[in-house]
């Protein structure tokens, strides 16, 4: 990628969506549990102060709340970072919202290792795993501004529970092309390429574009494909790959193990048995770092990701 | 609805309880017979409710967050004809839309799920917030157990109701002493539960009998006059009250009675019904 593309935190494009959206959808409200600075619902809650309801630190009653303002015709978005919205809060988003298959939309900043400095206690890597057990749960996971912006747009539109995790950092914006669409379950292919396929999802679809530059200058043509809907996922896509390409990486800042990694292992398992491996978190917590250095301890960068594509070669 | 009129419907609402948990040979008779009077209350008297028109946006709402206690909530809907009497000894049974918790996707009139304990309150206060943003007059009911409200949750919720000043709110605390391991005092002591609200900013109502309709009337007319406050009615009540085996025993929190126990406390609710 060059120096001069634009970069944006997904969370930034979150709250950007959420005004621009928030004329066009009277019934859109947005709720904080005291972090609208971080999670930018602060753009919101100055264009719409009356429909901004921080409150406090108490993310659990938050989603209560906004459980009961969907019973009332509301679009509650709630806000937080993903250790809290997804972590901390499971059970209540399963029984309060996923049960009654309410109108709530979760808004989940910070997720994933690039939350860097804050360190592991709000590196948030299972909250894919938690939220794709919910029936009926929607789990999108946008790769850069563009399509963040969709998502929320896609959010808005669909009636029942979505998840959408975005990333504290700056991606470039990539999918800014006349012909880039978003459809809810539909993966995107970036490149195409017939010896192996690399899945990516969220702020790793860019770095995994990077990596397969890289290994086409090694002569390995690498599909690549973004897979911005967790949940439902894209079957065909994937079943596709498996049958056309010799072997699946799937690219993820978050734990393998439930994640994007582990939805595709399942396609693949039982549609078209393939060799995947897991490029992600393994079973360790993150740690305190800025989250470049972070993405290059664990080979999440685009070096990391070639060299560990390199080695399964 | 006059006071007779009242208790004969609570006492069929009693009965209402007692079959369907001898029906589904399991649920929790106790505590939906402490709070018979209270559903009574509010489902005959207190909301404006239609069950030909059960999702009407103007409807006043109730949120069940002690959610086992659904056998009370459900008497009283069938006994309201949200749904036929007939269909209560099926709760619990594989089939039946009679679900062991309130499930707002399936039974007409129940506006909330519930039944993971703690949980409710929020949802109730979500559901008063609409009703300020959307400048509608409906009203918001929310009956806790009294062993529930040791969930941290609640005191979340009951924070936020504060800080929003949600005057259309109004929190019923059942309070019957007993939870599953014994009194509440004795587990996990939340007395004194008025205070607890006091100083959490809701206008408080003690009711030394929420098992006495006059009590409940005056405490719910009251309610209805507080301005810029939630009210939480905490209800002195008895847990079983009505089935004499089941007064005041803990034992009888989450346990069906067999076929010579219901015969026992249908008896028991006859003369009741009888002396009134």
């Amino acid at each position: 990628m060059s120096e001069e593309i634009k970069k944006i935190a997904t969370r930034e494009s979150y709250g950007n969506a959420l005004a621009m959206y928030g004329e066009e959808y009277p019934n859109l409200v947005v709720l904080d549990a005291d972090l609208a600075n971080a999670t930018k619902t602060n753009v919101f809650q100055k264009k719409f102060p009356d429909r901004h309801i921080d409150c406090g630190i108490a993310e659990a009653d938050m989603t209560g709340i906004a459980a009961g303002l969907a019973t009332c015709g509301k679009i509650p978005f709630i806000s937080s970072f993903a250790m809290f919205a997804a972590g901390r809060n499971f059970e209540v988003v399963r029984n309060s919202i996923g049960y009654p298959h309410l109108n709530v939309k979760i808004g989940a900043t910070h997720a994933g290792i690039t939350v860097g400095e804050d360190g592991a206690s709000h590196q948030a890597l299972e909250d894919i795993a938690l939220m794709r057990t919910i029936p009926g749960m929607t789990v999108v996971c946008p790769s850069d501004d563009i399509e963040t912006k969709a998502a929320v747009k896609a959010a808005l539109e669909l009636d029942g529970p979505f998840y959408m995790r975005t990333s504290r950092a700056a991606s470039p914006v990539f999918n800014d092309k006349p012909d880039y669409k978003f459809e809810l379950g539909k993966g995107i292919t970036l490149k195409d390429g017939k010896d192996i396929t690399i899945i990516a999802t969220g702020v790793e679809v860019s770095y995994a574009m990077e990596a397969a530059k890289m290994l086409l200058n090694d002569g390995v043509d690498a599909r690549v494909i973004n897979i911005h809907t967790i949940k439902p996922i894209d079957e065909d896509i994937i079943v596709k790959a498996a049958k056309e390409t010799k072997k699946i990486f799937t690219v993820e800042e978050a734990f393998v193990t439930g994640g994007l990694g582990s939805a595709v292992t399942e396609v693949v398992a039982e549609k078209n048995p393939a060799e995947v491996h897991r490029l992600g978190m393994q079973d360790v917590f993150g740690e305190s770092g800025s989250w470049s250095a972070l993405l290059e301890k664990y080979e999440l960068d685009a070096k990391g990701i070639y060299n560990q594509i390199k080695k399964l070669l | 609805m006059d006071k007779k009129e009242l208790l004969k419907t609570a006492v069929k609402v009693r009965k209402g309880i007692v079959t369907a948990v001898h029906g589904a040979k399991a649920g929790h008779p106790g505590g939906s017979l402490s709070a018979a009077d209270i559903f009574t209350y509010l489902y005959f008297e207190e909301m404006n409710v239609d069950p030909k028109n059960p999702k009407d946006p103007d409807r006043d709402r109730f949120v069940l967050s002690k959610g086992h206690t659904a056998p009370g909530l459900y008497s009283a809907l069938a006994n309201r004809g949200f749904f036929p009497v007939e269909d209560l000894p099926t709760l619990r049974h594989l089939g039946s839309y009679l679900q062991g918790h309130p499930d707002m996707k399936h039974i007409p009139g129940v506006d909330m799920s519930s039944g993971s304990l703690g949980q409710g309150l929020s949802a109730a206060c979500g559901m008063a917030l609409a009703g300020k943003l959307d400048k509608k007059n409906y009203r918001v009911y929310c009956l806790c157990g009294d062993g529930e409200i040791q969930e941290g949750q609640i005191w979340e919720a009951a924070m936020f109701a504060g800080a929003r000043k949600l005057d259309n709110l109004c929190v019923i605390v059942d309070n019957n002493n007993l939870q599953i391991d014994g009194p509440v005092s004795e587990v996990c002591n939340p007395y004194p539960i008025d205070k607890k609200f006091e100083a959490f900013n809701f206008h408080v109502i003690n009711v030394a009998d929420g098992n006495d309709m006059d009590q409940l009337k005056s405490a719910f007319e009251e309610a209805k006059t507080v301005k810029d406050k939630p009210v939480c009615i905490v209800a002195k009540t008895l847990k079983g009250k009505g089935v004499s085996f089941m007064e005041n025993q803990v034992g009888w929190h989450g346990k069906a009675p067999n076929d010579e126990e219901y015969a026992t406390a249908m008896s028991d609710l006859e003369k009741l019904e009888a002396a009134l």
